[in-house]
């Protein structure tokens, strides 16, 4: 692209878009909707996946010890543990026979059979934070071969639940967003085939001056980037407009307490970064398939 | 160095004897070997046509509606290709040319046509730059060629007009400098004076052949035949996609 050229384009595209301003609208009403609607979708998923996150991190199971193992085995079997993949080195803690005992009674304080039941009947232990919940089947067999680990307590259901729930949102909204990019491309590039189809004679001309290709593309991939880019700013600040209303009205039916959404502002600069991103990539993408046709004089 | 001398001499004598034949050597900028086309609906619009133009020359290429003209106008734009034969145009070989040498195959031409296709919102002077723009001029040379060129098709007053506060001959003035302003080595002119009265078609092609005398080649594509007939000039006549008659300071027969 020569250096002159550029501002060309660039005047080009802008001014086609007021020229055509009905269409435009149309264009950017389209991307504000595609957005909005995959947006939506994302946010769900972040939320959803920002929940399991931080159920995630409560995970953790029991490895019960063997009873005659000395303080020393303790102290060696520890490491050991430590060192198994994808347990979190920081979150491996020893707990007691009476420690676990005061765990255990609490909320039965007032029950005799419970306070009355001797330190024997329960074992020291550690407890074990895992980093990935996927691989909490294998970290739990892992800890319980080393010798010394008389015995375990894990949630193994609950953890693959998790897993099983955390995938299914996933998959469901890459695959929603991928359709609805397909749309959007699909109806952007339509849009801007009605501008080309209107300005072919134009086009035409240029072919007959001897205009690459390029030279007749670009002032239409500049104007469906611009068209893209209005569309992903407008339909940001339509969406902070409803997470804000969806989180509003969680609040006031007391549904906080199950689903609590994440703050605005702690992910507007990804939001938008996406938003932008999106937008310019449909558009530019939009425009730069749909003038293909019209390339052919 | 011997070897050197030796072709020098072989190529002074060749010069010599050509010019004492009469001929000068001129570049071929049109070359048709045995063209043939046919459509995908089956018309075949050529039949064995063979055409050669030289450098400077002014031709007019005259015919009947369907009889070929236009497909003509066609091959030598790569519009579309031959169905069989060669075509060659300013040294571009248009069997065999990649799609990305058209547009610098179509820069040594300058195409005009019978609806003059300017671009309405644009002045006179933006359908210039337009076209200019178009192969990558700067802004300085757009200043420098345009009012030259202005001058040349006498529009110098009218840069600001638009086409649609101009008159039919004026458009086609607009046209002419738009096919111009980017110094082309031939013109290519699709029934230049279709849309005209006689007095400004006459008009037109006296500025067409002013600008042959300058040095760039044309090839006027008509059937009017008093306006052939006027002038003096190469007549290359197709009838039913054949060639019937090709001659200098011809006459168009009906």
């Amino acid at each position: 692209m020569r250096r002159f050229n550029l501002g060309y384009f660039i005047k080009e595209g802008f001014s086609s878009i007021f020229s055509h301003g009905l269409m435009s609208f149309a264009a950017v009403c389209m991307i504000v909707a595609c957005l909005i609607i995959m947006g939506s979708f994302s946010l769900l998923a972040v939320n959803v996946d920002g929940m399991l996150s931080q159920l995630e991190e409560e995970n953790e199971f029991l490895a019960y010890i063997d009873e005659s193992f000395t303080p020393d085995q303790v102290r060696t079997l520890m490491e050991k543990i430590k060192q198994i993949d994808n347990v979190d080195p920081n979150g491996v803690t020893f707990i007691t026979r009476e420690q676990a005992k005061q765990d255990y009674l609490k909320g039965h304080e007032t029950d005799g059979l419970y306070v009355n039941m001797p330190d024997e009947v329960l074992r020291d232990r550690f407890s074990i934070h895992v980093i990935d919940l996927e691989k909490f089947t294998e970290t739990v067999e892992a800890v319980c071969a080393l010798p010394g680990v008389a015995n375990h307590r894990a949630e193994n259901k609950v953890a693959e639940g998790f897993v099983t729930v955390r995938n299914a949102v996933t998959a469901l909204a890459y695959v929603l967003i991928a359709i609805l990019a397909a749309v959007s491309l699909f109806i952007i590039s339509n849009t801007t085939r009605l501008a080309a189809f209107s300005r072919r004679e134009e086009i035409a001309i240029m072919k007959m001056c001897g205009a690459t290709d390029g030279f007749v593309r670009w002032p239409f991939i500049v104007e469906g980037l611009l068209l893209g880019l209005m569309g992903a700013a407008v339909a940001f600040f339509l969406q902070w407009g409803v997470y804000a209303a969806v989180g509003k009205a969680l609040a006031d039916s007391g549904a906080t307490a199950l689903f609590t959404l994440m703050e605005f502002s702690m992910i507007w600069k990804r939001v938008l970064a996406i938003f932008l991103l999106s937008g310019a990539a449909i558009g530019a993408l939009g425009s730069g398939f749909a003038i293909r046709k019209f390339l052919q004089v | 160095m011997a070897a050197k001398n030796r072709y020098n001499k072989k190529a002074d004598a060749s010069i010599q004897r050509l010019q004492s034949s009469g001929r000068e050597m001129r570049a071929i900028m049109i070359r048709l070997i045995d063209i043939h086309k046919e459509y995908d609906n089956g018309t075949k619009a050529l039949k064995g046509i063979n055409l050669r133009i030289e450098d400077g020359e002014f031709v007019f290429l005259v015919g009947p509606s369907g009889s070929g003209k236009s497909t003509i106008v066609k091959l030598l734009t790569a519009e579309i290709t031959a169905s069989k034969g060669r075509v060659i145009v300013n040294g571009y070989n248009l069997n065999n040319i990649r799609r990305w040498q058209i547009p610098h195959m179509r820069r040594t031409l300058g195409v005009i046509f019978q609806d003059f296709r300017l671009i309405e919102k644009k002045t006179v002077q933006g359908n210039l730059e337009f076209a200019m723009r178009t192969v990558g001029a700067s802004g300085r040379e757009m200043r420098k060629r345009i009012p030259y060129v202005l001058d040349l098709v006498g529009l110098e007053d009218k840069a600001d007009a638009y086409p649609n506060e101009m008159s039919g001959g004026e458009q086609q003035r607009v046209a002419i400098a738009r096919a111009l302003v980017n110094n082309p080595r031939m013109i290519i002119a699709d029934e230049p004076t279709g849309n005209l009265d006689p007095r400004r078609s006459l008009e037109i092609m006296t500025l067409l052949e002013r600008i042959n005398a300058m040095g760039t080649t044309m090839l006027v594509v008509t059937h009017e035949r008093d306006l052939v007939n006027r002038f003096s000039k190469r007549v290359v006549a197709i009838k039913d996609g054949e060639l019937i008659r090709d001659g200098q300071g011809g006459y168009y027969r009906a």
